[in-house]
């Protein structure tokens, strides 16, 4: 089994916070991500799919078709915009890194699960180089 | 759902790899110029990664703010600007970045404000580093 792994960046804003909460308890627990007119990040998203490479063409997946996934499923709905307002699953929960990364697994599982050459065994998501989240489909 | 949020910090610290279990020559030989009396210095960067269930309410594996505290406080404060021979985690042994790793790991895992600990990478340099995962402890 290989584990072949594409990386794309988006550049997004958001704001961390809780309709729940009293605005004091969202910039206790949010901080500075609290700021209601948001914030932004150069995001990295690392997507690992795991499969046998095949006799013929010596390909886990075609590079430019997991490329291409990526961009229709995640870069097109999430780069310069912003998450909160602009994407429909951050509507009722906060964009947080691993949050994110969660969201991006689902929007590419069933295409890459449909295409039944690999399957999708890690999302990561950088939101700065020092600060990364990963999501691996597990409940 | 189960997620793994993980955060890099950096440390400046100084060390010399050298046993006295093994005689000088020995010492030079296995350790070659990290064996040089004075020691020497790296910029280690340590990745802690905490994996555990998004909490609903945050969005959270483990809040950003709290990670750090405890990150600073048990090994930031610890070791960074200081001469890793003279710690006592490394009174009995070498401090490798194999037994640093270990060692980071075993003083973070109980002391993650939320999550567990899935695993600790240090790079000593940034052509090498070492993984010490919850698994393998």
């Amino acid at each position: 089994m290989i584990q072949l792994t594409r990386r794309a960046t988006f550049s997004s804003s958001h704001y961390y916070w809780n309709e729940a909460w009293t605005a004091e308890k969202n910039e206790q627990v949010f901080g500075r991500c609290a700021n209601r007119n948001g914030h932004g990040h150069n995001y990295t998203l690392e997507v690992t799919v795991s499969g046998e490479p095949d006799p013929v063409t010596g390909f886990v997946v075609d590079l430019k078709w997991l490329k291409d996934v990526m961009e229709r499923e995640v870069l097109s709905a999430y780069d310069h915009r912003h998450l909160n307002i602009e994407v429909p699953e951050f509507a009722k929960i906060v964009p947080t890194t691993e949050n994110i990364a969660i969201a991006a697994w689902n929007r590419m599982e069933p295409r890459i699960a449909q295409a039944g050459r690999a399957r999708l065994s890690r999302v990561r998501v950088y939101e700065t180089p020092e600060i990364f989240a990963e999501y691996r489909g597990e409940a | 759902m189960k997620a793994y949020f993980c955060r890099r910090y950096m440390l400046s610290a100084s060390h010399r790899l050298h046993t006295d279990a093994m005689t000088a020559e020995e010492n030079r030989t296995a350790y070659g110029k990290c064996n040089h009396p004075h020691g020497h210095g790296h910029n280690y960067f340590i990745e802690v990664a905490a994996a555990g269930q998004v909490d609903s309410e945050t969005g959270m594996v483990v809040n950003l703010a709290d990670l750090d505290m405890a990150v600073r406080k048990i090994v930031l404060d610890r070791f960074d600007h200081a001469n890793l021979n003279l710690d006592s985690l490394f009174a009995t042994q070498v401090p490798t970045t194999e037994n640093l790793c270990r060692a980071v790991f075993g003083l973070l895992q109980p002391a993650l404000p939320a999550g567990e600990l899935e695993w600790v990478r240090i790079e000593e340099t940034e052509n090498n580093f070492f993984d010490c995962s919850r698994t393998e402890v």
